[in-house]
């Protein structure tokens, strides 16, 4: 046994890692203070919801309809709106971006929909360069246009010119607030620039400093210095998850609800994978400034653009749907976002896990082939 | 006769992608509680023998046996009786002494009253004791490597490597680790020593001389020292200039190898010439040609082929500069304080046009402060740092144009090509057009560049990229070189001809300031100034400082003898 | 003077092209950027997953689930047959909205009275069910509309809706412009701090401060060749979303090549600054790697600056990227007036300004 592991020396490895990144000042800034800059720009500063979006009102006709109308636009929580009389003045003021949108009253508006037979159009632009937000500026303005129209109807004792209605509600998130899903989701990132970036550096750094030479020419194993390499950044990425964790809910007010040991269970399948990708790429790199490059581009790009947090995998093309599904971040901001929004969704975890176990296997199982007890 | 402990058959080992072998047809068989040096240039593949014996790497050809372990096959158990410190010593810098200690202690096993009582007998034989607490990148190169030492001592060794362990520490040190290699040997250790300083060879009871991974010479040192004896002479009290006596003597026929050595001049006569006439050399009535003990040196250079002449194309197509005794490079009260701490201290010289100044000291003493200082590199807390009259670190780019620089590590851009390396260099100094052109294909020819010019200097030999680093200096024809250890870990082929570039253009008038820790550099100069602890303890002629500490036991000291006298003297103050 | 700045842009040019692994650093971005950026960053609904759980099977709203099925944003129609269905579609994400036709649905309508039906939507992700929600809404309105005129009634007023700059709702054409913005960001900051610390670590910087060369012609000598690959890039990328993606520039060139210059020498004093603070190449990209994180995140390109609360919008005035975001877009899609452009760009000129003077005494004080 202890020509494969002697605990008297995986434990002095672990020590020795430990010193070492108490000490080195950029591990201590990417693994706590990175972590909850980017936590507060996820929860400051990434907000999809245009809860308060601006919006121009050209009111050209000035009859009580239409006055009507601009009351209903002006009540809406959603939309904050400029009003202006000159319909070029506001095309400029969306061109420079200070409105997202206009609607525009036509002159002939509050006449025309007097008369029963005829339709009194109104027109909605909508900056159409910033997509989300212009969904958003339509949605809203139909909310008010659709909730005007049922109003007048009511008080003018009228059948209701829509028959059907929708009611709809949001699970999980009641408030529809990006941030409840976007903070848990950037956890995964927080997650892989430790995991993987942090983690990229170490091996290619003892390379790089002469130590791994000694190291070699000592009688440590493989298992142990795959160990020792392992053990003291998984801690550290837990302690980091269990702060953002703490961050969130505590500071963030987003709501948890579901079990602490699932989240530490999903959580620390998804750290071994991290730890394993970016392991490996040290191992191979053995060059700082590589491996950093390398962890980069292999693992926080894809978790940030392919995971499914911010954007939507749905819409991709088939291609890069199919790939996605070897992202082991995918996996874990589904999983997350679960945990913290829905519960403990027993089937979705466990498949979740399943495959982040796997891949947890296949990157330190591979680190383990390519670590050589050689300098060749 | 005693087993041999390590044993080498017709080892090779050659690198992938590599055009030349690292190592081929080495065969050995290294003797059990010995000292064995490795001794070549940079780049001649001792590392390589060492990793190899470490079983770090693994041989194309051939067998290695170390304590009857195969290497590569029985690497676990082989790793269990070596004790192995790499370059660089292979410390963790961001650990402390103790912490160092204690990893290298728990993985050779080493526990209970066996490590209490090792740590105390390892700190007291390196003297580190009081050091305990303190991190590893925090110490000196002479304590870092002592501390490597240390921990490669852990879990008593019976074969001990050291990579190189000398590279970068001062004199002191050097002799302190070879009295604590010697202590070892007492105890039954075999040591392998690498270095690229030949003086240590002389201290090894056995060398492995290697060359571009050949073995050159494997026994005792005497006796290749033995091959070039009553060959060796120096030349006393010459007059005139020494430098021209040498380039004069370079050109003799009989004469193979020859350095300046203060104000005389060293020479080693070619094998079997006729007796060195002084007239020929035109050295003056009262030259004297004394005969004295060969070094390993002199040998080292026979074997690969003599030094290298005495003329410099370099410095012949200079045009003199008029000597007006002017002063050229000024410090007055120069100070620099790192916060509490005073890396230069009030130091005062005066170097002159014409001149080679050097500043000589061990390491931390605060030469390289200073150095930096006088170029501008770095601004003085207190004092002025002159050259030309001008402080360079206020204004003048025109100053600057007047100078040469050279770094102490090889510093052009190792990702651009020669070619691309000259016409960068001296189109920053203002040279342009077909003016620009000429030069560069000058230096292309002095130096031999041409089978390089689209290589990358990382990739060149060493000696190249001394040239190459020489050539980008004075490209420009400074009046005045900065040289910061100019020739650290170059063989003594390629620095004698770097000094004969040096010397040929003080010759015309050029200044030069110079920092080194290699005794023979110091020679070369006219004056040198001792530094210690941020100051100039001693100032003068290499000969002044030479028999400042000539005693009856030792009448006619050599520089190191000098340099360790005066700094030991300084130090128990 | 001149030439010898034209040697430091020269050497510096040679430098990133001629090594691999420094032609990797610049060629990488361009081809992830365009290759996986447009098709990955979107936050569109397409192809999505609609449940439905029909308590009603009535004529109308099988003629409303035909509708919805046909509509773009959703390719695959789960059908339900109990609530606790709901429940598991939505829990495991197997479906992003559920509609729900209550049992008296189509009774009501041929009655002529009101009918309700009820979307569930998967609040993890509430953005895109929100615009799910609208496209459902959308259907459900032209439904009404025709139902209307099937009895021959007239609705009171219609809703026309145009989107200008991007008739469409491209999201390309809200990735691109940010792109072309991103890359010109990235790469500025990669060449100059990288470049200034590989000088330092290894040791050819001392050499450039021995020589004649003035801090300020080492400035430039860093700047020029970082604005010449920077724009080069943003060159690139700016004809692929011309010719490739076919996005209409409406735009001057001129303009916004006037404009980038001076958002590169914004950027080149953060590099520098970057550089000054680093001792390592590996520093210095993590430096970087720091601070392009919160600048591209907090540029407007993930999602409108107005969405921040106001204090971060105050902070977020220091961010260079924020104000060319609006620019390059601005001249890309809707060729906004000249006033416009100015009152984004003087924040740039200050920006410039204070880095650059940092960045210079940074490099004096190196010295000292």
């Amino acid at each position: 046994m202890s020509n494969f592991l002697s605990l008297r020396r995986l434990r002095a490895l672990c020590r020795k890692e430990t010193l070492q990144i108490l000490r080195d000042p950029s591990s201590n800034i990417i693994a706590f203070v990175l972590p909850v800059l980017l936590l507060f720009i996820f929860g400051y500063g990434i907000n999809l919801d245009a809860s308060a979006v601006h919006i121009g009102l050209v009111l050209e006709d000035a009859g009580p309809e239409a006055r009507r109308f601009a009351n209903n636009l002006y009540g809406s929580p959603y939309l904050q709106v400029t009003t202006g009389l000159n319909q070029k003045a506001m095309e400029q003021a969306m061109a420079a971006g200070q409105v997202r949108g206009f609607v525009v009253v036509p002159q002939d508006f509050s006449e025309k929909i007097k008369r029963p037979l005829e339709t009194a159009p109104l027109q909605i632009i909508v900056d159409g360069s910033e997509p989300n937000t212009a969904s958003f500026v339509q949605n809203n303005m139909r909310g008010v246009w659709n909730g005007w129209l049922l109003q007048r109807a009511t008080e003018r004792g009228e059948k209701p010119a829509t028959d059907i209605t929708i009611e709809s509600r949001f699970w999980f998130n009641p408030s529809a607030e990006s941030r409840n899903y976007l903070i848990p989701g950037s956890i995964t990132i927080i997650m892989t620039v430790i995991g993987t970036l942090l983690t990229s550096l170490v091996v290619a750094r003892e390379w790089e400093r002469g130590t791994m030479e000694a190291l070699l020419a000592s009688p440590v194993t493989r298992t142990e210095l795959l160990l020792s390499k392992l053990i003291p950044y998984y801690i550290l990425g837990i302690i980091s998850l269990f702060l953002c964790v703490g961050v969130s809910v505590l500071i963030l007010n987003v709501p948890f609800r579901g079990s602490i040991l699932a989240l530490w269970g999903i959580g620390s399948l998804f750290l071994s994978s991290s730890l394993g990708m970016g392991l490996l790429i040290s191992t191979l790199m053995r060059n700082q400034f590589n491996a950093a490059q390398a962890a980069l581009n292999a693992a926080f790009l894809p978790a940030l653009m392919l995971s499914g947090f911010v954007y939507e995998i749905r819409s991709m093309p088939e291609v890069i749907q199919a790939f996605t599904y070897l992202i082991p971040a995918r996996y874990f901001v589904t999983a997350i976002q679960t945990i913290f929004q829905a519960g403990t969704v027993g089937p979705l975890l466990l498949s979740s896990g399943l495959f982040l176990l796997l891949s947890s296997v296949f990157f330190i199982g591979l680190t383990a082939l390519k670590t050589r007890r050689r300098l060749e | 006769m005693s087993e041999a402990l390590v044993t080498l058959e017709a080892v090779q080992k050659i690198f992938p992608k590599a055009k030349n072998p690292a190592l081929t047809n080495l065969s050995a068989e290294l003797l059990p509680g010995r000292i064995t040096g490795l001794i070549g240039p940079d780049g001649a593949g001792k590392t390589t023998l060492i990793r190899l014996i470490a079983g770090l790497l693994t041989p194309t050809a051939g067998t290695i046996r170390v304590t009857g372990l195969d290497p590569i096959k029985d690497a676990t158990q082989l790793h269990k009786t070596i004790g192995y410190m790499p370059q660089k010593f292979g410390l963790y810098e961001d650990l402390t002494v103790q912490e160092n200690l204690e990893l290298h202690a728990d993985l050779r096993n080493v526990i209970g009253e066996d490590r209490k009582a090792t740590f105390k007998r390892l700190l007291d034989f390196t003297d580190l004791s009081t050091f305990t607490t303190r991190l590893a990148g925090k110490l000196s190169g002479g304590m870092k490597q002592k501390l490597g030492l240390a921990c490669a001592l852990l879990g008593t060794p019976r074969l001990l490597l050291l990579d190189e362990p000398g590279v970068g520490v001062d004199p002191i040190s050097r002799r302190e680790l070879w009295k604590m290699v010697h202590d070892l040997i007492d105890q039954g250790i075999t040591v392998v020593w690498s270095t690229a300083y030949l003086d240590e060879a002389e201290l090894c009871e056995e060398v492995l001389l290697i060359n571009e991974g050949q073995l050159l010479f494997y026994g005792k040192p005497q006796e290749m020292t033995n091959r070039i004896r009553n060959r060796s002479f120096q030349i006393r009290n010459p007059s005139g200039s020494r430098r021209q006596l040498l380039e004069r003597a370079l050109r003799h026929p009989s004469v193979m190898d020859g350095v300046i050595q203060g104000h005389h001049v060293r020479l080693v006569l070619r094998a079997h010439t006729k007796p060195l006439d002084l007239r020929e050399l035109d050295a003056g009535e009262n030259a004297e040609l004394i005969p004295i003990n060969p070094r390993f040196e002199d040998a080292f250079i026979e074997a690969l082929g003599g030094g290298p002449g005495g003329d410099s194309v370099l410095a012949q197509r200079l045009q003199p500069i008029i000597d007006d005794h002017k002063t050229i490079i000024e410090a007055t009260d120069l100070t620099k304080t790192f916060g509490a701490f005073t890396a230069t201290d009030h130091v005062n010289f005066a170097v002159k046009r014409g001149e080679i100044f050097g500043l000589l000291g061990p390491n931390g003493a605060g030469k390289s402060t200073t150095f930096r200082m006088m170029c501008g590199l770095l601004a003085p807390s207190s004092g002025t740092a002159r050259v030309l009259g001008i402080d360079l670190k206020k204004s003048a780019s025109l100053a600057r144009q007047q100078l040469g620089y050279m770094a102490q590590k090889f510093s052009l851009y190792g990702n651009l090509t020669v070619h691309q390396n000259l016409n960068f260099f001296s189109g920053i100094y203002g040279l342009k057009g077909p003016q620009q052109k000429k030069i560069v294909n000058e230096m292309i020819e002095i130096f031999n560049l041409h089978p390089f010019l689209h290589t990358r200097p990382d990739t060149l030999p060493l000696g190249f990229k001394q040239r190459l680093a020489l050539a980008c200096a004075v490209m420009h024809e400074p009046p005045i070189l900065f040289l910061d250890e100019p020739t650290s870990g170059v063989d003594p082929v390629t620095r004698r001809e770097f000094w004969t570039h040096i010397n040929g253009m003080v010759e015309k008038g050029v200044t030069v300031m110079v920092t080194t820790h290699f005794m023979d550099e110091a020679e070369y100069c006219d004056r040198i100034a001792l530094v210690f602890r941020g100051k100039i303890i001693a100032a003068g002629t290499p000969d002044q400082l030479k028999s400042q500490v000539a005693t009856a036991d030792n009448p006619d000291p050599a520089m190191e003898d000098a340099f360790i006298a005066l700094v030991q003297e300084q130090s128990h103050e | 003077m001149l030439s010898r700045i034209v040697t430091l842009i020269i050497k510096e040019l040679q430098m990133l092209l001629m090594d691999r692994s420094s032609r990797m650093i610049l060629i990488m971005p361009v081809v992830l950027q365009l290759g996986l950026f447009p098709f990955a960053a979107t936050l569109e609904v397409t192809n999505n997953t609609l449940a439905v759980f029909n308590e009603d099977n009535g004529n109308q709203s099988l003629e409303l689930i035909k509708r919805f099925s046909k509509a773009q944003a959703f390719s695959e129609l789960i059908p339900l047959y109990s609530e606790l269905d709901i429940r598991q579609v939505l829990d495991n994400q197997k479906a992003l909205i559920v509609i729900r036709f209550p049992a008296d649905f189509s009774r009501n309508i041929t009655a002529e009275h009101s009918a309700t039906i009820q979307a569930l939507l998967d609040g993890r992700r509430s953005n895109s069910g929100q615009i799910a929600l609208g496209y459902v809404q959308q259907i459900l309105l032209n439904y009404n509309n025709e139902h209307l005129i099937d009895q021959r009634r007239s609705p009171p007023s219609i809703l026309i809706t145009r989107n200008w700059f991007n008739p469409n709702l491209n999201y390309v054409h809200h990735i691109v412009p940010g792109l072309v913005a991103i890359i010109t960001t990235v790469s500025t900051l990669i060449i100059t701090a990288l470049s200034v610390a590989r000088e330092r670590e290894q040791g050819t910087f001392d050499q450039l401060l021995v020589s004649p060369l003035t801090p300020g012609m080492i400035m430039i000598g860093k700047a020029v060749p970082a604005m010449l690959v920077a724009m080069s890039q943003a060159t690139i990328i700016l004809l692929a979303g011309i010719f490739i993606y076919k996005i209409p520039f409406v735009g001057s060139f001129m303009l916004l090549y006037l404009c980038m210059v001076f958002y590169v020498l914004a950027l080149v004093g953060f590099g520098l600054l970057i550089a000054s603070i680093c001792a390592t190449q590996q520093q210095a990209f993590l430096g970087v790697f720091s601070f392009v994180m919160p600048t591209v995140l907090l540029s407007g390109f993930v999602s409108p600056v107005e969405n921040m609360p106001i204090w971060l919008q105050y902070v977020d005035w220091i961010n260079p990227l924020r104000h060319f975001m609006v620019i390059v877009k601005g001249i890309f899609l809707k060729d906004i007036d000249i006033p416009i452009i100015i009152h984004n760009l003087w924040p740039l000129w200050i920006i410039a300004l204070g880095t650059l003077s940092a960045a210079n005494w940074k490099f004096r004080q190196h010295l000292g």
